[in-house]
């Protein structure tokens, strides 16, 4: 068979560039946001200047800059971005993790307690407590990950059923501890917290804490468990081809309960540091964060990969925080949902994009084929 | 000559790929054509595109003299032409008689199915062609030689004069062959015209009238099979001189390595499938288990390389008992498997040749260094020694995605992997399943060359041309159990096929 491989075009270069189809993807978004925002009569340039000053502080129309902007998205892009792990994680290994929120919120629900009872000592304090809630977050997703490897229990069924056990046991607890209310207790002492004054100050007072440090450290850890170690190798095996990984020797129930595992402590760091990091107090939760199914869109743009899956969470903080901004700018704040909906229909559709490409590059070949 | 189909000028591009390349094919009126080539030759393609299942970039098509345009396979039906392909399309839980009108289903006056009418049909067009196929029979309760008759009589059903067998004896025991030959004589008799597409070059000779070869997406010729040798046949189609016979010392036998006692294994849905095997593998033997495909070949694979749980009995490797050793175990012991499903267990298609030549001892020096960190540039340079040893052919080196490679090159690196790790037993089902001349020399050469290492061989094959040609030692199976154990020379592939039948599926009823 003749072939004609050398000569790739721009468009199929792109598509086989899984990055370069989510930037697309993400702009294909943008354009229909921007549309939409357009017809219920609003001018979409607020949007941008909204998103503009979230990403950059630097507010368009009066010209002022504020670097607290910045600080805030790096800061609700952590959650967004280790919740997006919770899920990446899982699905390298074959898995469909939804149960990041409720691994995310035994996360939680363990730092409030150890932030509240545990030692004050300083320094040993918040470590205790965001390690505690990393080894519930494992627990939580490793219960799953042993159902599912030695009975066959659909990891999808079961870990929606543990979100909402988790969300009522973290409610049960929670109303336990010190000065609970119907909806928060008391404060946490200082050396909880994972406050950090250095952040704080060149971000002029954002929430900024040390949990972006530990974010970073996840990236690396994830990155490197994945691409570097035999682990990795073995889970992504396991991922590809569950049958074929077990004839090679490699211990697939052992791989599933371990991915399954890490997912959930990366889900349950996320829980710990939004605890410790953006309240004062414990909550006594009504309802989901969302962070935790967040987290599956977020993975799914960044392709499970950990440089894009740190860059769509870093996206889905920053439009986070530009929701109030745009508030104030007549743009209602739904419409970053809109835009993540969007996102992810088009991630979705990449399959139809692909085969559109691969007909115009048949057509080009043809043409070439008949002008010999 | 009044011809049946012509082809002229047929071109038909994939991405990236040109299937056919002004490909011409001229088949007489009732005369028996054969198209011949290597897997990915176009073979296929050619015929999607009288089917009507793929539209040609340009040429002609005319069938009986008439220029056609076969946009679907519909056209392609009512032009009389008929496929039998290669992977049956029936209904298993439905009757041979509901599988052959489905689609164009009798009714009576009130529309209601009247499917004792069809079942008339059926019974007549059987006897007619010498089918012997019991219309009212369950699909899944007939063999696969019997189901392949209902593919034939499926287009007979539909009126086809033209009937294009896709690799019609790639599933059928020897007897099954012959039956299919007499019945392609038969049809041929009464006035049908027969296209077989086919790298078999005995079946050719002994069926076809004239043949027609394929190379790489081009016509290469169309000669008279009665005048033309199978040497000939096989240098047309592959391109250079063939070697058919394979060359062998006798073997130098030694100890026992691979000793099999009792075993009895269960199927997924919990049925034995293999009862009371016993077989012995000694150093520098290959012994071959001939059978039809569902005898308990892959139940006896699955236990013995640990991928189902052993029931009953022993498997002692180098005197380990590892009967119910974990599969990772067995693999350190010296067990090398070349598994019958190649894309189920063989291969991570989505991983690279790299990581695939690595699959079964990547967490071990000199791969894996301290604290479990992978040594990617150690294990890309061994891939490039399997993938210079092994000539496999990989447009990208040993980044090459494995998925991408050819079916011949992905079972080399299979191949490659499991003799890299020199095992002690080697586990090798199907080898050659699906592949071109040209890798199937390779690979049974290899094999070959592994037994005079001193290694202990096991091999399953549905393909008796396969075990007679490389094995020392042949035992037969049948309903799980050994019929026989023979040498070499003392069988013929005749006798062979007897006991493999001994146990096969009753044949569909005598309609």
């Amino acid at each position: 068979m003749s072939t004609n491989l050398k000569k790739e075009t721009l468009a199929t270069r792109i598509l086989g560039s899984d990055g370069a189809v989510s930037v697309l993807v993400v702009l294909l978004g943008f354009l229909v946001g921007t549309i939409l925002v357009g017809m219920v009569g609003r001018n979409p340039l607020n949007m941008y200047k909204a998103i503009l000053q979230a990403l950059s502080g630097y507010n368009i129309d009066n010209g002022r800059m504020n670097v607290r902007y910045i600080g805030e998205t790096l800061n609700y892009s952590v959650p967004f971005i280790l919740c997006g792990f919770s899920m990446a994680f899982a699905a390298r290994a074959g898995l469909f993790n939804i149960g990041g929120e409720g691994q995310y919120i035994m996360g939680m629900t363990v730092a409030q307690i150890i932030g509240l009872l545990g030692p004050a000592v300083t320094g040993l304090h918040w470590i205790l407590a965001i390690t505690g809630a990393m080894v519930v977050g494992a627990f939580w997703g490793g219960i799953v990950g042993i159902l599912k490897a030695k009975f066959e229990v659909s990891e999808v069924v079961s870990t929606i059923m543990l979100n909402y056990v988790a969300l009522y046991l973290s409610r049960i607890i929670s109303l336990q501890l010190p000065g609970a209310t119907t909806y928060k207790t008391a404060n946490y002492p200082d050396t909880a917290l994972l406050n950090n004054p250095f952040f704080r100050t060149i971000t002029n007072n954002s929430m900024l804490n040390n949990g972006f440090f530990l974010m970073i450290i996840a990236v690396v850890v994830y990155w490197f468990i994945m691409e570097k170690t035999n682990l990795g190798f073995g889970l992504r095996a396991t991922g590809f081809n569950r049958e074929a990984a077990r004839c090679s020797g490699i211990p697939v129930v052992k791989s599933i309960a371990i991915s399954m595992a890490i997912a959930g402590a990366f889900a349950g760091l996320a829980g710990g540091i939004v605890a410790l990091g953006s309240f004062r107090y414990g909550r006594v939760l009504s309802g989901m964060d969302n962070y935790g199914f967040n987290g599956i869109a977020v993975a799914l743009v960044g392709n499970n990969t950990a440089l894009g899956t740190m860059l769509a969470g870093a996206l889905f903080g920053l439009l986070k925080n530009s929701q109030a901004l745009m508030q104030s700018k007549q743009i209602p704040k739904e419409i970053t949902f809109i835009i993540q909906g969007l996102i992810v229909v088009f991630i979705a559709l990449r399959a139809a994009i692909a085969l559109y490409f691969a007909w115009r590059s048949k057509r080009q070949l043809q043409k070439e084929v008949l002008k010999k | 000559m009044e011809h049946a189909i012509e082809m002229i000028g047929i071109t038909k591009t994939f991405p990236g790929v040109i299937a056919n390349d002004n490909v011409t094919l001229e088949v007489a009126s009732q005369e028996v054509h054969a198209l011949l080539g290597e897997n990915g030759a176009g073979k296929s393609t050619l015929m999607s595109i009288l089917f009507g299942a793929y539209n040609a970039d340009s040429g002609t098509i005319r069938i009986h003299g008439n220029e056609v345009d076969i946009k679907d396979p519909n056209v392609a039906t009512e032009l009389g032409i008929g496929m039998v392909h290669q992977h049956f399309k029936l209904v298993h839980n439905y009757t041979v008689t509901e599988n052959i009108v489905l689609g164009m289903e009798p009714k009576n006056r009130l529309g209601v199915l009247d499917i004792r009418q069809a079942e008339k049909r059926v019974a007549k067009l059987s006897d007619m062609y010498g089918l012997r196929v019991d219309p009212t029979e369950l699909v899944e309760n007939i063999t696969v030689g019997a189901q392949q008759r209902v593919e034939i009589l499926k287009t007979l059903y539909r009126n086809a004069k033209i009937i294009i067998f896709d690799e019609p004896t790639a599933v059928l025991t020897p007897q099954e062959i012959d039956e299919l030959i007499e019945i392609i004589r038969r049809l041929k008799a009464e006035g049908k015209t027969i296209l077989l597409i086919t790298h078999k070059l005995k079946e050719i000779k002994a069926v076809a009238d004239r043949c027609t070869v394929l190379r790489r997406g081009k016509y290469i010729g169309t000669v008279d099979v009665s005048t033309a040798t199978e040497q000939h046949l096989a240098e047309m189609m592959v391109g250079r001189a063939v070697q058919f016979e394979i060359e062998k010392q006798p073997a130098q036998i030694g100890d026992v390595v691979l000793s099999v006692r009792n075993l009895s294994v269960a199927d997924g849905l919990g049925n034995l499938k293999l009862k009371d095997f016993s077989v012995d593998v000694h150093r520098g033997e290959i012994v071959g288990i001939a059978g039809v495909d569902g005898n308990g070949q892959t139940e006896l694979l699955y236990g013995l390389s640990g991928l189902s749980p052993v029931v009953q009995g022993t498997i002692l490797l180098d005197g380990n008992d590892i009967t119910h050793a974990t599969i990772r175990r067995r693999i350190e012991l010296g067990l090398g498997h070349i598994p019958e499903d190649r894309q189920r267990h063989g291969l991570v298609s989505d991983f690279t040749i790299s990581e695939n030549s690595v699959l079964k001892n990547y967490y071990k020096a000199p791969f894996s260094k301290k604290y479990g960190i992978l040594d990617y540039e150690k294990i890309d340079a061994d891939a490039e020694d399997l993938i210079e040893q092994f000539d496999i052919r990989a447009g990208r080196g040993v980044g090459t995605i494995a998925g991408s490679l050819s079916g011949g090159n992905q079972q080399k690196v299979i191949v490659a992997r499991e003799i890299h790790l020199s095992p002690h037993v080697l586990l090798v089902a199907q080898p050659t399943r699906g592949l071109d001349v040209g890798a199937i020399e390779y690979i049974r050469h290899r094999i070959i060359a592994e037994r005079d290492k001193g290694r202990a061989i096991l091999l399953v094959s549905f393909e008796l041309d396969e075990i007679m040609n490389l094995c020392d030692r042949i035992a037969t199976i049948s309903k799980g159990a050994v019929v026989g154990i023979f040498e070499q020379h003392e069988v013929t592939e005749r006798e062979i096929g007897m006991m493999m039948m001994a146990g096969a599926k009753s044949d569909g009823g005598e309609a």
